[in-house]
C-alpha cells in the first residue's frame, strides 16, 4: 500500500466528515480509543489479581504487556495508523510512550545498530525520563525533609 | 488457578476506567489542537503532572477510583514515580528518593527498551519520504 495514497484519502474523509470542528470529533476518537486501551489494561490487571498477583506486580505485568504490544504494532507499521486516528487516544496512554521509542529508532535505523537505532530510541523516551525521574527524585527530598502527611497526604 | 471470569468483566470498574481514561486522552487532544506543544513535550507535561499529583497524594484517589484508567496513561507513570520514591525514603532515607521511583517503574522502563529495540529491529523500514 503507498502511504501517501492512504494520507490523501484520510484527509479527505477527515475533511469531508468534520468541516467545522474536527476538534471534537478528534477529542470524541481520542476518548473511546485512549478509554479502550485503558480497559484492556484493567483487564489484564483484573486477570492478574484473580492469580493472586498484588496491585504493583499487576500494574507492572500490565505496563509490560501494553509496551509489548504497542512496540510490536509501531515496527509492523500499525500502530501510526491508529495514532492518525484516534491522536492523544494512543499517545496518553504508555502505548504512546513504546511508539515514541520505536518510532524514530525505525527511521534511524539507516544509520546502524549501536547509534542508530539503539542511540535514537531515546529522542522522545529521554525527555520523558530525565522529567519523570528527575521529580520523582525530588519528590522523594521534599517527602524527607518535611517528613509530614500534611504536605504529601500519603 | 481458577479465575472468575465475572470478577475479571466487572461492568462498573471497567466502565469507571473507560470513562477517566477516555476523559485524560481528551485533555492530551485538546493540549494537541489547541497549543502548539509537540507531542514529546505533551509526554513530558503528563509524566511531570502526573509525578506532582502523585507526590502530593491527590493522584492516588484517581487511581483508587479508576484503577488502570488512571495508570496506564503516562501520567500514572509519573505517579508511580513519585509514590515509588516516597516508599523508598520511607524505607531507607535519602536513598530512597534516588531507587525508589526507577524501582517502582523498573518493570515498565526495562520492557519498552528491551521491546523498542527489538521491535525497531524487525520492523520494515518506513517509506516517509516519497
Amino acid at each position: 500500500m503507498n502511504p501517501l495514497e492512504s494520507k490523501q484519502t484520510y484527509q479527505q474523509y477527515v475533511e469531508q466528515k468534520s468541516p467545522n470542528s474536527p476538534i471534537l470529533k478528534n477529542c470524541f476518537n481520542a476518548f473511546w480509543v485512549g478509554g479502550l486501551i485503558c480497559t484492556l489494561g484493567q483487564i489484564i490487571s483484573n486477570i492478574c489479581k484473580e492469580r493472586g498477583f498484588d496491585i504493583a506486580t499487576s500494574g507492572t505485568i500490565v505496563s509490560i504487556i501494553l509496551i509489548g504490544i504497542a512496540a510490536f504494532l509501531t515496527g509492523l507499521n500499525l500502530f501510526n495508523k491508529i495514532g492518525k486516528f484516534a491522536g492523544a487516544g494512543s499517545l496518553i496512554p504508555i502505548t504512546g510512550f513504546a511508539n515514541s521509542i520505536v518510532s524514530p529508532a525505525m527511521e534511524y535505523k539507516s544509520e546502524g545498530y549501536v547509534m542508530g537505532v539503539g542511540g535514537k530510541m531515546f529522542t522522545v523516551a529521554g525527555p520523558v525520563l530525565v522529567f519523570g525521574i528527575s521529580a520523582s527524585i525530588l519528590i522523594g527530598i521534599i517527602y524527607m525533609i518535611f517528613a509530614t502527611e500534611s504536605i504529601t497526604l500519603v | 488457578m481458577e479465575i472468575d471470569w465475572a470478577n475479571v468483566f466487572e461492568i462498573s470498574s471497567l466502565l469507571k476506567c473507560f470513562i477517566v481514561g477516555g476523559l485524560i486522552c481528551v485533555i492530551g487532544q485538546i493540549l494537541i489542537d489547541k497549543t502548539k506543544l509537540t507531542p514529546a513535550r505533551i509526554l513530558v507535561i503528563f509524566v511531570t503532572t502526573g509525578a506532582i499529583l502523585g507526590g502530593l497524594g491527590i493522584y492516588q484517589y484517581l487511581v483508587d477510583f479508576a484503577g488502570a484508567g488512571a495508570t496506564v496513561p503516562l501520567t500514572g507513570f509519573g505517579y508511580n514515580l513519585a509514590k515509588g520514591a516516597i516508599e523508598g525514603v520511607k524505607q531507607s532515607g535519602l536513598i530512597g528518593a534516588f531507587t525508589g521511583g526507577v524501582k517502582a517503574a523498573a518493570g515498565g522502563i526495562a520492557a519498552a527498551v528491551f521491546f523498542g529495540y527489538l521491535a525497531a529491529l524487525i520492523s520494515k523500514p518506513k517509506m516517509k519520504k516519497q
